[in-house]
């Protein structure tokens, strides 16, 4: 049953601009759904809605079978991890985790055990006196985790959670949410705008343009059979053209069917095309060359024991027609 | 360069501290008369101040009108700069810059008005007149400086409190009180500063009888000649003094004003 939260003809809007016009979603109990979009495509405002921190202009949220569009935030269940982490600045680790707990008026020995397993659980055992600006960017990030879930949620909300975590951290941090996701079996929403922590953490990835949705499915879908040009963007087809019948190269039209190449899939040196290479970049693993064609620029790549490409150079090359994902708009 | 620095900087030091030096030697002069500079030096005066009854009075006034009003400024204050900090307020700027007004309009302009349009025709007595028009004069710093420590304070921080159950009630006094307590303490002393060091206000207002200590003083200097004012004024000065470089010490004052 996919029916845990259901968003239906869901309006939002700040003052007069409308963030999102109308939206309809709905997850099951347990799984783990990643919000990916760029900045501004309203995923962010859509979470803040089902947290209640911003009320519809119209539509229905419902919770495991509760209708809780007029419900206000202190009473959803819902929880909510910020990318800012938000902790409380004047509060201690320990006390910053119980704070759910108190307020429902849980009995101090509970208190104690779930504050100190919660803690226990995101590996901050031993840091419950300190304040939260005695600590790392990533352990801040775990106590927002762990306050977050002592309280038992129905669902857990992530924004952006990792965006302000270096890279190494970030790639930590993701496998522990996983972890975490399993132990604790809480449905989870995840917003993000990078779409490798959305294809690795989530079981359905919902893509978000204008307030709408683009696509959704689970990570190989979107990852390999993207439908429009916006999401093939996204997941790394940067060679968008348009689907031409004879197989000619032709500058693809907005809300035009396409076809659609990742960089690697071109064959550079042979091929029915010909283009000038604007330039090229090592990247280590790769050499990635940039074409100039008069349908557009082509982005390849080559094993970095390929020729030398110079800027300049007149380069025959091919997008072979049987790799061509293809997009309905 | 350097020396007109100097020059400048001592120049201004003496216009400042000038006065409260002039005023501090007057009145640990040993002589009768008020005079610069004193008369051999002795703390007779500063004694004697303590033995006044009328200072005594005053003194016991202006202490529980700056503690009064400032309480009551903080109750009004705390409450409207977290309004006009959180909520879409309409007119928000409008109500900002009406509450910075008495800082900007002078005292006495002040003073007439009040008792012109609010003490006359309310028919007001003396203590109340007084309360209102100190608190009047405090709101202003509540509402600087408790906004200056609520800007301190992230949006989110409140939300994550309401997403762990809390009311905006509780969220409110467990969340945000206890992180602007240094800008409330900070607020407390510049308001109890301002009013017990007010004088064109209370000017208009104080009644025979009831009078603050910087009134008293004003009026006692029309028939007194000798140096007790001069011993109060420094020890008043040295009151403020204290008081405002414990709470820089211990908060930092300078950071909200």
């Amino acid at each position: 049953m996919s029916d845990f939260l259901t968003l239906q003809g869901l309006s939002l809007g700040y003052g007069a601009a409308l963030a999102v016009p109308e939206l309809d979603l709905s997850m099951a109990e347990g799984e783990l759904l990643a919000l990916l979009g760029p900045s501004g495509c309203g995923k962010t405002t859509t979470m803040r809605a089902i947290a209640g921190l911003l009320q519809p202009r119209a539509g229905r949220i419902t919770l495991a079978g509760r209708d809780i569009t007029r419900v206000s935030a202190h009473q959803r269940e819902v929880g909510l991890v910020f990318q800012s982490y938000a902790l409380f600045p004047h509060l201690s680790v320990f006390e910053n985790v119980a704070f759910g707990l108190r307020l429902r008026q849980v009995a101090s020995d509970e208190l104690q055990r779930r504050t100190a397993q919660a803690i226990a659980m995101v590996g901050l055992a031993g840091f419950e006196r300190r304040l939260p600006r005695e600590l790392s960017g990533g352990q801040q990030q775990r106590v927002a985790l762990a306050r977050s879930v002592v309280v038992r949620p129905r669902l857990l909300l992530l924004d952006e959670p990792l965006s302000n975590l270096d890279a190494r951290l970030r790639l930590e941090m993701r496998s522990e949410l996983q972890r975490l996701q399993r132990e604790l079996g809480v449905t989870m929403m995840y917003v993000t705008h990078d779409q490798s922590e959305a294809l690795a953490l989530a079981d359905r990835v919902v893509v978000m343009r204008e307030g709408r949705i683009a696509q959704q499915g689970t990570p190989v879908d979107i990852y390999e059979r993207p439908r429009s040009a916006f999401v093939a963007r996204f997941v790394g087809f940067e060679n968008v053209f348009a689907a031409a019948p004879d197989g000619r190269l032709q500058a693809w039209v907005e809300g035009q069917p396409g076809r659609a190449w990742r960089p690697r899939q071109v064959v550079l040196g042979q091929g029915p095309h010909e283009g000038q290479v604007l330039g090229a970049s090592y990247l280590g693993e790769s050499v990635e060359v940039l074409l100039q064609t008069s349908a557009g620029p082509v982005k390849a790549q080559a094993a970095p024991d390929a020729p030398r490409r110079v800027a300049g150079q007149t380069l025959r090359f091919d997008l072979p027609l049987a790799d061509a994902v293809p997009l309905e708009h | 360069m350097r020396l007109s620095g100097a020059l400048a900087l001592g120049a201004v030091l003496l216009f400042l501290l000038g006065p409260f030096v002039v005023i501090a030697l007057a009145g640990l002069s040993a002589g009768d008369t008020l005079a610069f500079p004193p008369q051999g030096l002795s703390l007779r005066w500063v004694v004697a101040v303590f033995g006044m009854d009328n200072f005594r009075a005053s003194f016991w006034l202006s202490l529980q009108l700056a503690m009064g009003s400032t309480a009551l400024a903080l109750l009004l204050g705390v409450p409207a700069a977290y309004g006009l900090a959180r909520y879409r307020v309409p007119g928000r700027e409008t109500v900002r810059t009406l509450l910075i007004a008495p800082l900007i309009v002078p005292g006495i302009i002040v003073g007439l008005a009040l008792l012109r349009h609010a003490v006359i025709p309310l028919d007001l007595g003396v203590s109340w007149a007084l309360i209102l028009a100190h608190t009047v004069l405090v709101v202003p710093y509540a509402v600087r400086v408790v906004t200056a420590s609520l800007d301190n304070l992230r949006t989110d921080v409140e939300e994550a409190a309401v997403m762990l159950g809390a009311t905006r009630l509780q969220t409110f006094f467990r969340i945000v009180l206890p992180n602007i307590r240094s800008g409330i303490i900070a607020a407390f002393i510049l308001g109890f500063v301002t009013s017990f060091n007010q004088v064109p206000v209370s000017l208009f207002l104080t009644g025979p009888g009831i009078t603050t200590l910087p009134i008293d003083m004003l009026t006692s200097m029309e028939f007194v000649y000798d140096p007790s004012i001069a011993a109060l004024s420094a020890l008043m000065a040295l009151l403020s003094i204290v008081i405002v470089a414990v709470a820089e010490r211990a908060l930092g004052l300078s950071r909200y004003v």
